[in-house]
């Protein structure tokens, strides 16, 4: 990953990994022989991962890499073999001088193969695995077969078809006919598990990993299995009391269609759904999110991978923090004093009165949950302007996992551009809202924030000669603007994000605005170059590549090379 | 005729002895405890040193104890895997959680005699430097729980047990937990993850095995209750002499639970090897035969989990002619002798030493059913082919014991089976497994006469009336 924007200096060469030469069906690989386990410390290489690296898959369903190994489904299970060690401690060799290999069996019956399960083997110098052998198979498919019997098969009811390994491995590693002729097993459907969970244990497979999600990643032992054998049923230790600020990450774990979200199920399909890369803006944290919708309509926000920064997990307030997008009192309309204008005379109007105004006559106080480039755009207009500028903190509780204090997404954004008071945001707000008292002030400029609830009340607006206003919903100040901009939720623009540890995290557009509401970057480009006479960009990645050229921190970075999972910056 | 060879049982059932410490004592009670105490370090030929522990540990491995709870596996073997340069506790655990159908052999220890696992406890701790050690006791044993809470009391009160024990500076403690009834608790990791606090799940191994991450992720020695027990003997005799006893390889003495259809079922001490399974069955001394007028029909040799022999079978055993060379040798079922080798080499197991003996008034299936239906009740559920696998044999052996069979039911079920054996977690899948493919491999006929009179019997007309009662396992 690029590094160009930090300053320290380059790591040193990392000591070369020590390697171990094995077989997987046939072909020589070289693998590392530790490797990250799922805290991220070294232990000796699985047969999973070995295989992974070989370019080879094995179906699994209680392994997940971010979680403690169970090995309780047993479909990983592979045949291998070992190099023969003679009686003389030393290795039998082939008459071609290559090592004999002692293929794995079961000690009380030698003619048949025994597995190994691939998640918590690890591997060994000259070891021979089989991932696509018949005995493979053969055992893969036993454990299907296993699975499926008192499986309930409702696939077209079931929320999870398409995103399903039970239904995918069926198909692929499964056999056409069963043959139970018994009766099923009869579990608890619909089990209310927690506010935001529900669970039908007759689809679960008991892979465990809501448990050990539960447990070991969210610290809360809620889960757990009661009966026995057959009958073993997923519960919460109380109905009902599974409830902490990540349940929803157990519905992506679960492998089958067992644990639903209640706020998801049954609302789409998921093959319908169109999903664009993103950025959770409910905390500085800036978790990687996957934003899936459809006609225009978000249905959810699922978490999308990034090591550096939420690993595969997102917190349920972030995940469940989207349908304010689709409010119906979302502002759609440019208004010029409460009237329905277009963008170009309001626009044209703004830029004369900003033009004309006296340096130091004009305040702008801007979100720190726009863009970066918005805010650039922003603190290039207050420069020129000679305008006090601050943004608004919003400060809440955090935890261990996840959840950053800072409920801005992008206050590193509203630093590093210069736009926010330091070091603490808000520490302005007090000599703007003096400066409108004392008439000095005479334009306000606000874009996301409802100002009268920090201490600029509708009585200081009102001595405002002129109020400009973007936002995305309604609230007391822009009620009493004099020019309002009706702006865009961060999943219908591009842009990005400097979460809580300064990585540079760029999302894209999930869907399109309503009605005359415009991305804040593309009008406010439009504004500065009228304003100052600089000319912009009018892409979004012309627009970044200028401000990395401008602003010190972001020097050397690229739109392009920011990837889908961002670059970290000094901050 | 063969006999009896009382060492571990030696006092246990004589009349007046008392489970408590003074009449212990009064029959030598301890006197392992101090000799051990005692040992002197030793120099090996090759000038390597041992300290007093090793040369017990040592004396362990030289007297060929191998483990009485089921597998068998090496009792000196099993300490020398024990991590010591771990820098954590060192745990030791008396597995008294007997629950293998058949076997009731350590309760008469714990019953009759608990002092005597109190002391080879407190010698194999000391030994392997142990400071704490549980005694996992089975849920449905409470009286013995009370009887081994007492005894270590009495041996605290004689400072045999704690601080500083016999003035060595040595300190120990036990504890007795007592499970909640559960077959599973008896697998040595399950009972691990038990006393934790946790459900009984077996842990996978690798990584967890116990030697290295048990009890509280430190090494952790799990032993049975009578494979304690020899380690005083082994201690009071030198292991030379105790090796002795038995036959190589297969050294001293074992309790064998008899149950099933002879004249006199119970429990018999025997030297290893000594006396063989028709001695067993049919010996005044033992069994003292079948019930008038019954024939054998098949015998469970080592607890329900191992594999049938029938009646009737030879088999081909390994052994050493006068030259000291092997040869294979044909050996009829009740000739067998009743070891762990000779029981093995017949593709079977002694494994807890319980021997179930059938006649021929007894239905295979409905045996195996109900074998069955307790390996479904156990099944911990952890892992896939075990959790579905026991009871979807269960079922389809409750469908064909009550009359509603297949022909193909034999090969349905061995399918099955097959698919459990050696796939699992836990032993536990051979257990569930093993019975069901030696039933229905070795009384195939019977298996598929079943099956076919049901269906005969369906396509005959709709009247017929199906015997089919409640599902197994009704939870
Ligand atoms: C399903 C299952 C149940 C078991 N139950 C018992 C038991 O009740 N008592 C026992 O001593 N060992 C039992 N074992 C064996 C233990 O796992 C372990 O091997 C034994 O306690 C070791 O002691 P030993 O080496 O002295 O024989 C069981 C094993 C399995 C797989
Ligand atoms: S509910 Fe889902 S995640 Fe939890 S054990 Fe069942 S299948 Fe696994
Ligand atoms: S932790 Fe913060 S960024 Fe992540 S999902 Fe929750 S609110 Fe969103
Ligand atoms: S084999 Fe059976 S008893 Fe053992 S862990 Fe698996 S499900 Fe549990
Ligand atoms: S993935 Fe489940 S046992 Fe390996």
């Amino acid at each position: 990953m690029s590094n160009a924007a930090t300053t320290a200096p380059a790591p040193a060469a990392p000591p070369p990994v020590e390697k171990i030469r094995i077989k997987v069906d046939g072909r020589d690989v070289e693998v590392p022989k530790l490797l990250p386990n799922w805290q991220g410390k070294l232990e000796p290489t699985t047969m999973l991962q070995a295989i992974q690296i070989a370019g080879g898959e094995v179906p699994h369903y209680c392994y997940h890499p971010k979680l403690p190994v169970a090995g309780n489904c047993r479909m990983c299970l592979v045949e291998f073999g070992t190099p023969m060690i003679g009686p003389d401690r030393k290795p039998v060799l082939n008459e071609d001088g290559s090592p004999k290999i002692a293929k794995s069996v079961l000690p009380y019956e030698p003619s048949t193969p025994r597995g190994a399960i691939a998640c918590a083997t690890p591997i060994s110098p000259g070891m021979e695995l089989y991932p696509n052998s018949p005995a493979t198979k053969q055992m893969r498919e036993a454990v299907l077969e296993s699975l499926l019997i008192n499986h309930p098969l409702d696939c077209p009811i079931c929320d999870q078809a398409g995103e399903c390994k039970l239904q995918e491995y069926s198909v692929q590693h499964g056999q056409a006919t069963s043959r139970f002729v018994e009766a099923k097993v009869h579990k608890p459907k619909a089990v209310d598990l927690g506010p935001r969970i529900v669970l039908d244990d007759e689809r679960c497979v008991l892979c465990t990993r809501c448990i050990r999600f539960s447990k070991d990643i969210a610290g809360d032992d809620a889960l757990g299995i009661v009966n026995r054998g057959s009958y073993n049923t997923i519960a919460a230790w109380k109905e009902g009391a599974f409830d902490n600020n990540y349940t929803l990450n157990t519905v992506d774990l679960c492998p089958v269609g067992a644990l639903t979200s209640k706020d998801f199920r049954f609302k789409m399909r998921v093959w319908f759904l169109k999903e664009t890369k993103s950025v959770c803006t409910s905390c500085g944290t800036g978790c990687n999110i996957t934003v899936g919708s459809r006609e225009g309509a978000i249905h959810r926000y699922e978490p999308r991978e990034n090591d550096a920064v939420n690993g595969p997990w997102m917190c349920d307030a972030g995940r469940l923090n989207y349908k304010w997008v689709a409010r119906e009192d979302r502002l759609k309309d440019v208004l010029i004093r409460g009237a329905k204008a277009g963008w170009n005379t309001a626009l044209k109007e703004i830029s004369a009165k900003l033009a004309a105004a006296p340096q130091g006559s004009v305040a702008l106080i801007a979100s720190a949950r726009q863009t970066t480039e918005e805010l650039f755009l922003l603190g290039k207009l207050a420069r020129k302007l000679g305008a006090l500028t601050d943004s608004v903190p919003r400060l809440g509780e955090g935890d261990r996992l996840l959840v950053n204090v800072d409920k801005n997404p992008n206050m590193n954004g509203a630093w590093l551009t210069g736009v926010a008071a330091v070091p603490a945001a808000g520490g302005r707000l007090g000599l703007i809202a003096e400066a409108i008292r004392s008439g000095q002030v005479r334009t306000l400029i606000v874009f996301g924030e409802d100002v009268t609830k920090c201490g600029i009340g509708t009585d200081l607006l009102a001595k405002l000669e002129t109020l400009i206003v973007s936002d995305i919903l309604p609230s007391a100040t822009t009620a009493t603007a004099t020019y309002l901009l009706p702006g865009c939720a961060h999943a219908e623009k591009r842009g990005t994000f400097v979460n809580a540890k300064g990585r540079v995290q760029k999302f894209m557009k999930a869907v399109e605005p309503k009605g005359d509401a415009r991305a804040e970057w593309e009008f406010l480009h439009e504004l500065v170059h009228n304003v100052t006479g600089q000319n912009g960009f009018s892409t979004i990645e012309g627009l970044f590549n200028q401000m990395a050229a401008e602003v010190p921190a972001f020097s050397g970075l690229e739109w392009a090379k920011l990837g889908d999972t961002g670059v970290t910056v000094q901050i | 005729m063969p006999e009896q060879h009382k060492l571990i049982l030696k006092h246990a059932d004589s009349p007046g002895y008392t489970p408590d410490i003074e009449c212990y004592v009064r029959h030598g009670g301890y006197e392992a405890l101090k000799k051990a105490l005692g040992t002197a370090p030793r120099e090996l030929p090759d000038g390597k040193k041992l300290s007093a522990q090793e040369v017990v540990r040592e004396d362990v491995k030289a007297s060929g104890l191998r483990g009485r709870g089921g597998a068998g596996f090496s009792a000196g073997l099993k300490w020398s895997f024990v991590d010591r340069r771990s820098g954590k506790p060192i745990y030791l655990i008396c597995n008294a959680d007997e629950s293998e159908p058949g076997t009731f052999k350590d309760r008469q220890i714990i019953h009759k005699d608990p002092h005597q696992l109190v002391e080879g406890m407190i010698i194999s701790c000391w030994a392997n430097d142990v400071k704490l050690a549980y005694i996992y006791i089975r849920g449905e044993m409470p009286h013995g729980a009370r009887l081994l809470e007492k005894a270590l009391a009495e041996a605290r009160a004689k400072n045999f047990l704690g601080k500083n024990i016999l003035g060595t500076g040595y300190d120990l403690e036990i504890y007795v937990h007592r499970g909640a009834g559960a077959y599973i608790c008896g697998e040595e990791t399950g009972l691990i993850e038990s006393l934790e606090g946790k459900r009984a799940y077996p842990r996978i191994k690798p990584p967890y095995f116990p030697a290295v991450l048990g009890l509280y992720m430190c090494p952790t020695i799990v032993n049975n209750v009578e494979t304690l027990c020899h380690v005083k003997h082994i201690v009071t005799m030198g292991p030379a002499e105790y090796a002795k006893l038995g036959t190589p390889n297969n050294t001293g003495t074992r309790i064998v639970s008899l149950s099933g259809d002879v004249q006199k079922p119970g429990y018999f001490e025997i030297e290893v090897g000594k006396v063989t399974l028709g001695q067993l069955i049919f010996d005044a001394n033992f069994g003292g035969g079948l019930k008038p007028g019954r024939s054998l029909k098949a015998i469970i040799p080592g607890g329900s989990s191992s594999k049938v022999l029938k009646a009737g079978e030879v088999f081909k055993l390994n052994r050493k002619g006068a030259d000291g060379q092997m040869t294979k040798v044909d050996v009829p079922l009740l000739d067998l002798p009743y070891d762990f080798d000779s029981l093995q080499g017949a593709g079977t197991m002694s494994g807890s030493g319980a021997i179930i003996v059938m006649d021929d008034s007894r239905s295979m299936v409905d045996t195996l059913a109900n074998l069955s239906e307790f390996y479904a009740h156990e099944s911990c559920g952890q892992c896939t082919p075990c959790r579905e696998g026991s009871l979807w044999m269960a079922k389809g052996l409750h469908r064909l014991a009550h009359g509603d069979g297949r022909k193909q039911d034999v090969e349905y079920l061995s399918h099955i089976a097959q698919n459990i054996q050696g796939r699992t977690i836990c032993a536990f899948g051979e257990a569930a497994a093993w019975p069901v493919l030696s039933f229905v491999k070795k009384f195939k006929d019977e298996f598929v006469a079943r099956g076919e009179a049901d269906e005969a019997a369906k396509s005959a007309g709709p009247s017929r009336e199906l015997k089919l009662a409640a599902s197994p396992n009704p939870h």
